[in-house]
């Protein structure tokens, strides 16, 4: 029940703000990954890097009072949602004043101001809670969205079915956003799934559900747009599957054995930003100097970031045993 | 003998197992074209195939419900749950029927499931890729629970495990893949028994996997301040080797348990309570134990670190015991 009448337009400040945002991460990662080669960061590192226009386009859709659940690759959901580069950062290094204390890391970025809830590392371990929190807001009266994003792979657990059939029957303002990036770790979705079109399992439960070109932050943004739409006007779910890639590691260490470096780099091609800011140049839309703007901006951001991070405090070990309960009884 | 890697030792032993029988396969998630999330499993799908080494999607319940039923089915099962922290989205089919069916059908059926996973902390990935949870699984009965800490154990035990008529699941630390060992290639050990990793006449330290090295350099710290500490690794952990246990206490009268779960209602506590009931008069100090703290287990290094047991803690809470 979208409506099809919604569009972006894409004026200068638009098309400025969309790369602004996709660079936005894809240089904050590449730091990362410069960092954890470096041993700041430790644990598990996955990076988002291919998949930028996903998160960016659906959070033009979303406002501040909506909430975002996400994955163990959410540092640019964290980021796009308003999470600070610096307390993301920090949180990486461990530190305390990362964005949760240094308790999460790179898997467990959470942002109480931003209604960021985390980072789950485990694999469909967020849509159950995405539905709780919906559940919240219609039994409150609040008109928000909650916006959950996961894999693909996700599909194939349990938890994903009973999410979007809970959603579904009790109406729940949940906007499902499926990044298919076609690998869960080596699996490829035709060797994990028995119907490989997401969208038309999501369509099962009676909701809402698209597929939309992951790589095209415009096309990302139009549909979550009109689901967010269909969203506040019906009080349903939305599902909205984005067919990407990720042009890196599962996670930093992996040798890639179960795809052909031909398909990485094919899909290289397609890349969003690259392919965006293409379009934006040739258009006229945006200007080289734009481009060189926008970049120096975001390396500012990410140098301060790294700073902030460095600058940043261990959190004295006496506090260990703070922040597992209320009160602590001993 | 040849030396090899923790993980070298399970692929050897998997390898074996399916050589030796072709009832018996490998699934789960990323075995085979990943070649395993620790990289166990590499080169075994060119080898065998991937009828053989199945790769399964992203349904813990499911396959490892399937890797039961398999077993029921006549064939052997080699079920690897990628760590312990996604096993609780199997728990239901390992507690509710690879646990219960011998008994629920009268003793008609059986299910010679092996089930593989990795457990642990010690690597920075905060609090949902930690845990040690093989205490828990060691309250199950029905099951048995084994804890390879030596790269020995790694390649051995798998084979006894097969052979085993009930459940087994074997819980691999993660952080002891890449310990190297020289090894007798076609080792087979035994599962019902703890093993003397040490022998020592003033205290004994009891542990199991990730925690054996570190309690092994707590002796050697302990030795170095004149104290001959007595290392027993329980190696199963259900059904436990008791009379080692109280042996080892009958034997120095003094006592520290190292265990990596949380310490209330940990496996250390158990074993506790069995001392207390079968050797509380041979004991001439209170029992202590090394647990983990009780705390999500926290990303920063510094943070994992005070959580977790340490050399430092063994030797600390020897020496208390010791009245040092
Ligand atoms: C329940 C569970 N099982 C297994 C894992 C290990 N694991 C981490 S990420 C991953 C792949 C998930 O793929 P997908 O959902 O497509 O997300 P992507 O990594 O491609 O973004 C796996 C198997 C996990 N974290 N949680
Ligand atoms: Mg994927």
């Amino acid at each position: 029940m979208s409506d099809p009448a919604i569009k972006v337009r894409l004026t200068r400040k638009h098309c400025r703000t969309l790369l602004h945002q996709m660079l936005r991460v894809r240089r904050f990662e590449e730091k990362c990954a410069e960092l954890y080669t470096q041993e700041k960061i430790r644990g598990f590192l996955h990076l988002y890097i291919g998949e930028e226009a996903v998160a960016t386009g659906v959070m033009q859709a979303l406002g501040p009072e909506d909430a975002v659940v996400a994955t163990y690759r959410e540092h640019g959901h964290a980021l796009l949602k308003g999470v600070s580069a610096e307390a993301i950062m920090a949180e990486m290094y461990g530190k305390q004043e990362g964005c949760s204390r240094g308790r999460g890391g790179s898997m467990h970025l959470f942002d109480a101001e931003t209604r960021f809830y985390g980072g789950n590392a485990i694999v469909a371990g967020g849509l159950p809670i995405a539905v709780g929190l919906a559940l919240a807001d219609k039994l409150s009266g609040r008109k928000r969205v909650t916006a959950c994003f996961f894999g693909e792979g996700a599909a194939a657990e349990g938890e994903f079915h009973e999410s979007l059939n809970l959603a579904a029957l009790w109406r729940l303002p949940v906007l499902f956003v499926c990044e298919n990036n076609l690998y869960a770790m080596g699996t490829a979705l035709d060797l994990s799934e028995s119907e490989t079109d997401i969208a038309a399992k999501a369509a099962c439960y009676r909701m809402g559900a698209k597929t939309v070109d992951g790589m095209d932050v415009v096309a990302v943004e139009v549909a979550a747009r009109r689901a967010v739409a269909s969203l506040h006007e019906t009080g349903a779910p939305q599902f909205l599957e984005c067919r990407t890639y990720r042009f890196r590691a599962h996670s930093m260490y992996d040798p890639q054995l179960y795809r052909a470096k031909e398909e990485v780099e094919q899909w290289k091609e397609r890349g969003p930003i690259r392919r965006f800011q293409e379009w934006a140049l040739a258009s006229g839309e945006l200007h080289p100097e734009d481009v060189q703007e926008i970049e120096e901006e975001v390396a500012r951001e990410v140098a301060e970031a790294v700073a902030f991070a460095e600058a940043g405090t261990f959190e004295p070990a006496e506090h260990l045993l703070q922040h597992v309960g209320a009160e602590r009884r001993t | 003998m040849t030396l090899m890697t923790y993980r070298e030792a399970v692929r050897r032993a998997i390898r074996k197992a399916m050589q030796a029988d072709e009832r018996v396969f490998l699934m789960g998630e990323d075995v085979g074209r990943y070649g395993g999330c620790y990289a166990v499993s590499q080169g075994l799908l060119e080898e065998f195939g991937p009828e053989r080494i199945r790769d399964t999607p992203l349904s813990e319940s499911a396959f490892t419900g399937a890797g039961i039923g398999a077993a029921l089915g006549g064939i052997r099962p080699i079920v690897e749950l990628m760590t312990c922290n996604f096993s609780l989205l199997s728990l239901d089919q390992i507690m509710n029927n690879a646990a219960t069916i011998r008994h629920m059908s009268g003793g008609q059926f059986t299910v010679p499931v092996v089930i593989r996973m990795a457990t642990g902390g010690g690597r920075q990935l905060a609090a949902q890729h930690s845990h040690s949870l093989e205490g828990w699984y060691a309250h199950i009965p029905g099951i048995r629970v084994l804890a390879p800490a030596t790269v020995e154990d790694a390649a051995g035990m798998l084979g006894p495990a097969l052979e085993d008529p009930d459940p087994v699941l074997i819980f691999e630390n993660a952080l002891l893949y890449n310990d190297t060992d020289d090894v007798e290639d076609l080792v087979e050990v035994d599962i019902d028994h703890g093993a003397i990793r040490r022998e020592g006449a003033d205290i004994s330290l009891i542990t199991y996997g990730g925690s054996l090295g570190k309690t092994l350099s707590a002796a050697d710290a302990l030795a170095a301040q004149g104290i001959s500490a007595e290392v027993l690794d329980l190696r199963v952990l259900r059904p436990l080797d008791e009379a080692a246990i109280l042996a080892t206490v009958a034997k120095t009268r003094r006592c520290v348990i190292i265990d990596e779960g949380w310490r209330s209602g940990s496996l250390a506590a158990e074993i506790m309570a069995r001392i207390i009931e079968g050797a509380f008069w041979t004991l001439d100090a209170p029992l202590s134990r090394v647990c983990s703290e009780e705390v999500p287990v926290p990303y920063a290094r510094h943070l994992e670190e005070a959580a977790l047991p340490s050399t430092d803690k063994i030797v600390i809470a020897a020496l208390a015991v010791l009245g040092r």
